[in-house]
């Protein structure tokens, strides 16, 4: 087995890694590798072939491709060091790595720092209980938008799509365009979690009806999928029978959710936080355990790579500061989520925290005109309002360094506030 | 004429309802909440425009190239430009803004490569 040092090791070649490689060399530290189980970097984005990227980081709108090859180039102009087909087995909580790959074999990799930039994968077939035969046919749509646009075959002729996310919306306009007809797209919920945008672009603008209130209730088929039943649910989201639609389809496509993958973090004692299903970290970036790092999906899903990039940075510059020894306090204020909110992070910070801090969070429901706030003892540190918070974006609110001085207990909490 | 659509510029989702005269020109929109309302309305209901994405395959290549449209595109010649796009064959290398076809079916807008095959 190789073994080898570097200062900083990042695990994942997608933009949340790269964007970490850039700022941590860009922050001064020489020594930073990544590493990436596919054979090239760039992460979810190559097969985000539509555009919609970079509205907020590069002021234009760019797919995804385009997007990852600007971190893409922005790493090599640097000459950081990216090895591709390479996967990380297991992590140690004394940062060091054990990787694999058909070029080197076996390596042993000891870091000063390990910044964590695996993503996310999607919630599969098994986690969502339909029943039904176990036949083919049956796909995650990033699965799905993997074959149409990276190995360029389609994997059916007549699809149903459950769960309105945007990948299954994207889903719905990609796999019409190549000639599929898309039945339905089905969502439990009352309303879609994907952009407006998304809904008139991807259903609307081709006609495919979008079922509100309903999900998959069979599946049918012997060895190829011949078709799905759908029926209509209850306010507790239970099918109510006698409401049956079937469709014939040789192709059902899953968008229904995103899970951050968190083996490797886990297995070095690394503390997750059940609601966003990422690390528990500081405003740094830090997990529990000094000197790794988590950003980008595999700390909380976001909705936009720019959010994805900005984090990330933060992270590759805090953990520079970690190799150059820069100390915090340990004393930490805890940030809670109260009423209408759910996953904030981070969800720990330090007491002598001396910059600006975003508190990212997700509203649990649709809030109209209403503001969320950061309350510490019935005292309000901050404010925001907007005429919209929705599940299906991220928001955020500021907390300044000064706001730390009132802060008395061991804790604040946001929560959203109708006006 | 009456026609009822959702706005795309932000979470809220205004339902608008624009009135068109009987030749299709633009009248009046209500039901917007900001002037970035009233300027998708109008454009939507008279000159609708997409981008469009797809990919090519490239000789010898694994991997297929994405491509753009270099600006929006009337929404109605979508599926005309598939069509083009379905019989175009390429060899690698091809580069990251390399201009694919130009001009693509009178539009303006050109087909432009998203990423590099190099090979």
């Amino acid at each position: 087995m190789i073994n080898r040092k570097t200062d900083i090791l990042i695990i994942g070649a997608g933009p949340a890694g790269l964007a970490a490689a850039v700022a941590a060399r860009e922050s001064g530290v020489e020594s930073v590798l990544v590493i990436e189980r596919e054979k090239e970097p760039g992460g979810i984005l190559r097969q985000c072939i539509h555009n919609g990227f970079g509205l907020h980081r590069f002021k234009e709108e760019l797919t995804g491709p385009e997007y990852a090859q600007r971190d893409i180039d922005r790493a090599s102009d640097l000459n950081i060091p990216v090895e591709c087909s390479t996967t990380a087995l297991s992590l140690s909580a004394d940062r060091s790595v054990i990787c694999v790959s058909a070029e080197k074999g076996l390596q042993h990799i000891e870091a000063g720092a390990v910044i964590l930039a695996m993503g996310c994968r999607e919630r599969p077939r098994g986690a969502l209980c339909t029943p039904g035969t176990r036949c083919s046919g049956i796909y995650s749509a990033g699965t799905a938008q993997r074959f149409v646009n990276l190995e360029g075959f389609m994997p059916g002729k007549r699809v149903v799509i459950l769960g309105s996310g945007d990948i299954g919306l994207i889903m719905a306009r990609r796999m019409t365009l190549q000639g599929a007809s898309v039945l339905a797209c089905v969502e439990i919920m009352p309303y879609s979690s994907g952009l407006n945008r998304n809904i008139v672009q991807c259903l609307q603008d081709y006609n495919i009806p979008l079922y509100l209130n309903h999900t998959v209730t069979d599946i049918s088929g012997r060895e190829r999928l011949e078709g799905v039943t759908v029926s209509r649910v209850d306010q507790n989201r239970k099918p109510i029978p006698g409401t049956e639609i079937h469709f014939d389809c040789d192709t059902l496509l899953l968008s229904c959710g995103l899970i951050p993958e968190n083996e490797l973090s886990t297995g070095a004692g690394i503390l997750l936080s059940p609601s966003t299903s990422g690390a528990v970290v500081d405003e740094t970036f830090e997990t529990n355990i000094p000197g790794i790092f988590s950003c980008g999906n595999v700390l909380h899903v976001h909705d936009l790579v720019d959010h994805v990039s900005a984090e990330s940075q933060k992270a590759g510059a805090s953990a520079a500061a970690f190799i150059r020894n820069k100390k915090h306090t340990t004393s930490f204020i805890s940030v809670c989520d109260g009423d209408g909110v759910r996953g904030t992070v981070p969800q720990k910070i330090h007491r002598d925290a001396d910059q600006e801090i975003q508190l990212m969070f997700r509203p649990t429901q649709v809030f109209r005109n209403s503001s969320a706030v950061i309350e510490c003892d019935g005292q309000i540190l901050s404010r925001k309002k907007a005429m919209i918070f929705t599940p299906g974006e991220m928001a955020n609110i500021v907390l300044k360094p000064e706001m730390l001085n009132h802060v008395n207990g061991d804790s604040i909490t946001v929560r959203m506030e109708r006006n | 004429m009456e026609q009822i659509i959702t706005c795309i510029n932000c979470p809220v989702g205004c339902r608008m309802q624009v009135v068109l005269s009987d030749s299709g020109e633009f009248v009046s929109v209500s039901g917007n909440t900001c002037p970035r309302g009233s300027a998708y309305a109008k454009q939507e209901c008279t000159l609708p425009e997409r981008m469009i994405t797809a990919v090519i395959p490239v000789e010898g290549s694994r991997i297929p190239l994405s491509v753009k449209t270099s600006s929006p595109v009337p929404k109605d010649k979508i599926p005309q430009i598939m069509d083009a796009l379905s019989s175009v064959s390429l060899k690698a290398p091809v580069r990251l803004g390399d201009v694919i076809i130009s001009d693509i079916l009178n539009t303006g807008s050109d087909i432009v490569a998203t990423r590099n095959i190099l090979l």
